[in-house]
């Protein structure tokens, strides 16, 4: 780049945090109706979309709320009657949902919701850790994890066709790491907003609450008759998603030029080790990548984009090679067996014959707490002792990453 | 400029260190380049401690990790000289920028700055006393970054300012020519030692 002075030039570009990047997405969607509670543990997504409404840019009907609960609740009744309804959510908010989390789902209600990633209480913190969506883990959402700015505002567009999928017809979270992506202002590239309409096209519903001429019963009481089948379509509806997640990420691609799949395999071709990640340390991972194969070492990332369905097919494939990984876990479960995504990982590994020993988990950045290269770089140092499997360089099942202890 | 840039901002609340990373990303985004701002975040109070960051890249940034050894560090508060670690982890190569009316020989023994390291001075406090009637050293220390940087020439630095702060301050004409004025100063009048 030299020292010289340079001209100003034309850029794609847009410095926009990801909460920015999502309350455009949501813009460009335009929901009929977007409800939502505006206090924390709220991020200003929804406050900045309720200045969209307030300026006339979009004819949503925007409701305040007194929960995150009654949120949810709104969201679920909008959709019901058969319109585009969206929602934003965080942590403590998320929690509270719950029980409107499996409404949503089970009514097969395909609403879209961003969830900033923020750790949950107690003690208090506001900070970035996973622990809340892994909480939700099976409440019957689609789940997409965002790895910076650009992915929330790319994965919101797209989880709204994923969601409307006849085939699909699910709820979808975005979810995006609080502070360090909502908070951070990245360069981000948007659609302009007749290819956004045009993408997600009209939404068609499966039945309105509000038709008359077609009346319907939606969240009557379904007993030992046939939950159990109810429950089970569910699952089916989870397994489409699968193909038309990739689907539509191949459509989105054609539109944007970025490339979307339920992973992302980085320098995997002939990785012997690998680390598993989702989120935004996927990118420090990359950074570490480079660094070590310049020097000859044979390490890869596999980033899932997806962790609900589970893309356990993909995590074979692209670990079938392995010889040993490390699996990065933002957030804790107290099962005794490390936390949510190493479980996930190892069942799917199951029966393939990869050594159980030769898989590690790192817990790490709980609350908030940073991530440095340093770290990452001794993950993949780690990995190295582990490949070799040589005496007295034994690597713990699970790690904690930037404990103090 | 080089290829990758880091910068740590200090400063307390109410002197816009937030919104200086902010607008120094949109300067340095509108020249083709990759950008990140953020802040440290900590109880926010007026007066209270403030850190953000910039980095500035040519090619797309993948790093969310904290910056810890800059190649700017800017001081909007020189009362911190002396009484928090202002030049942690900066590059043996790198410049610290100070708004006082001091010069750089006597920054550079202040903060006991190795020969290596660059230092500058500005007198932002003054400026913006001068230009807007308040103490918010913000936009000068940007415009005087981005000179010693040579990111974008004077006109077009004023051309940019111009334009973000006509959309934020709609009918404050005053405070549009106010910061102007400020950038078109600090950009004359930042000394490097």
């Amino acid at each position: 780049m030299g020292s010289e002075v340079l001209a100003q030039k034309e850029t794609r570009y847009r410095a926009l945090s990801g909460n920015e990047a999502a309350a455009q997405a949501m813009r460009q969607i335009e929901p009929v109706v977007v409800a939502a509670y505006p206090i924390t543990p709220q991020t200003e997504i929804v406050q900045l979309f309720s200045n969209f409404v307030s300026d006339g840019l979009v004819r949503t009907e925007f409701v305040p709320v007194e929960s995150e609960h009654s949120a949810l609740s709104a969201v679920v009744g909008a959709a019901s009657s058969g319109v585009r309804a969206m929602t934003a959510t965080s942590s403590n908010g998320l929690a509270l949902m719950f029980e409107i989390l499996n409404i949503a789902s089970g009514l097969r209600l395909p609403i879209v919701m961003t969830v900033v990633n923020r750790a949950l209480s107690a003690p208090i913190n506001i900070h970035c850790d996973h622990g809340d969506t892994m909480g939700v883990r099976d409440a019957g959402w689609i789940q997409l994890y965002a790895e910076n700015a650009q992915e929330t505002y790319d994965n919101l567009i797209q989880a709204v066709r994923i969601a409307e999928h006849p085939a699909v017809r699910l709820p979808v979270m975005v979810a995006v790491d609080g502070f360090i992506v909502s908070h951070g202002i990245e360069n981000v590239e948007m659609l302009d907003d007749q290819t956004v309409k045009t993408f997600i096209g009209t939404f068609q519903p499966d039945f309105s609450l509000l038709d008359p001429d077609h009346i319907v019963t939606i969240g009557p009481l379904v007993l030992q008759d046939s939950y159990f089948e109810i429950k089970r379509l569910q699952v089916e509806a989870v397994e489409a998603a699968y193909q038309v997640i990739t689907e539509v990420g191949l459509d989105f691609e054609k539109v944007s030029g970025r490339c979307y799949q339920l992973v992302e395999e980085y320098r995997m071709e002939e990785a012997e080790t690998a680390v598993v990640a989702l989120g935004s340390t996927a990118g420090n991972f990359k950074e570490v990548v480079d660094q070590f194969q310049a020097r000859g070492v044979p390490v890869g990332l596999l980033k899932l984009r997806v962790f609900r369905p589970f893309p356990a097919e993909q995590v074979r494939r692209a670990l079938a090679r392995c010889r040993a990984v490390a699996v990065m876990d933002r957030a804790h479960s107290l099962s005794g067996q490390g936390g949510p995504l190493f479980t996930e990982v190892k069942a799917a590994l199951q029966g393939t014959g990869f050594p159980a020993g030769s898989m590690v988990n790192y817990v790490y950045g709980l609350g908030g707490r940073e991530i440095t290269l340093e770290m990452a770089q001794r993950v993949v140092e780690d990995l190295q002792k582990l490949a070799k499997g040589s005496e007295g360089d034994q690597v713990l099942p699970v790690n904690y990453l930037g404990l103090r202890e | 400029m080089p290829d990758v840039l880091e910068v740590r901002w200090h400063g307390r609340g109410g002197q816009g260190a937030k919104t200086a990373a902010v607008l120094f990303a949109d300067i340095a985004i509108s020249t083709g380049r990759f950008v990140q701002a953020f802040p440290q975040y900590g109880p926010e109070r007026m007066g209270a401690p403030v850190v953000a960051y910039n980095r500035v890249s040519s090619t797309p940034i993948r790093l969310h990790t904290p910056i810890e050894r800059p190649d700017y560090v800017l001081i909007l508060d020189p009362k911190f000289i002396g009484k928090r670690n202002l030049t942690a982890g900066l590059s043996p190569r790198g410049t610290v920028m100070v708004n006082t009316p001091r010069r750089p020989a006597e920054m550079r023994q202040a903060l006991n700055l190795p020969g290596a390291t660059t230092v500058c001075c500005l007198d932002a406090s003054r400026i913006a006393e001068d230009t807007i009637g308040r103490n918010i050293p913000n936009v000068p220390m940007v415009a005087a970054l981005v000179k010693i940087l040579q990111l974008v020439t004077l006109e077009d630095l004023k051309d940019f300012v111009r334009e973000q702060l006509e959309k934020k301050f709609r009918g404050q004409p005053d405070l549009v020519k106010g910061n102007l004025e400020a950038v078109d100063r600090a950009y004359r009048e930042v000394e490097r030692g």
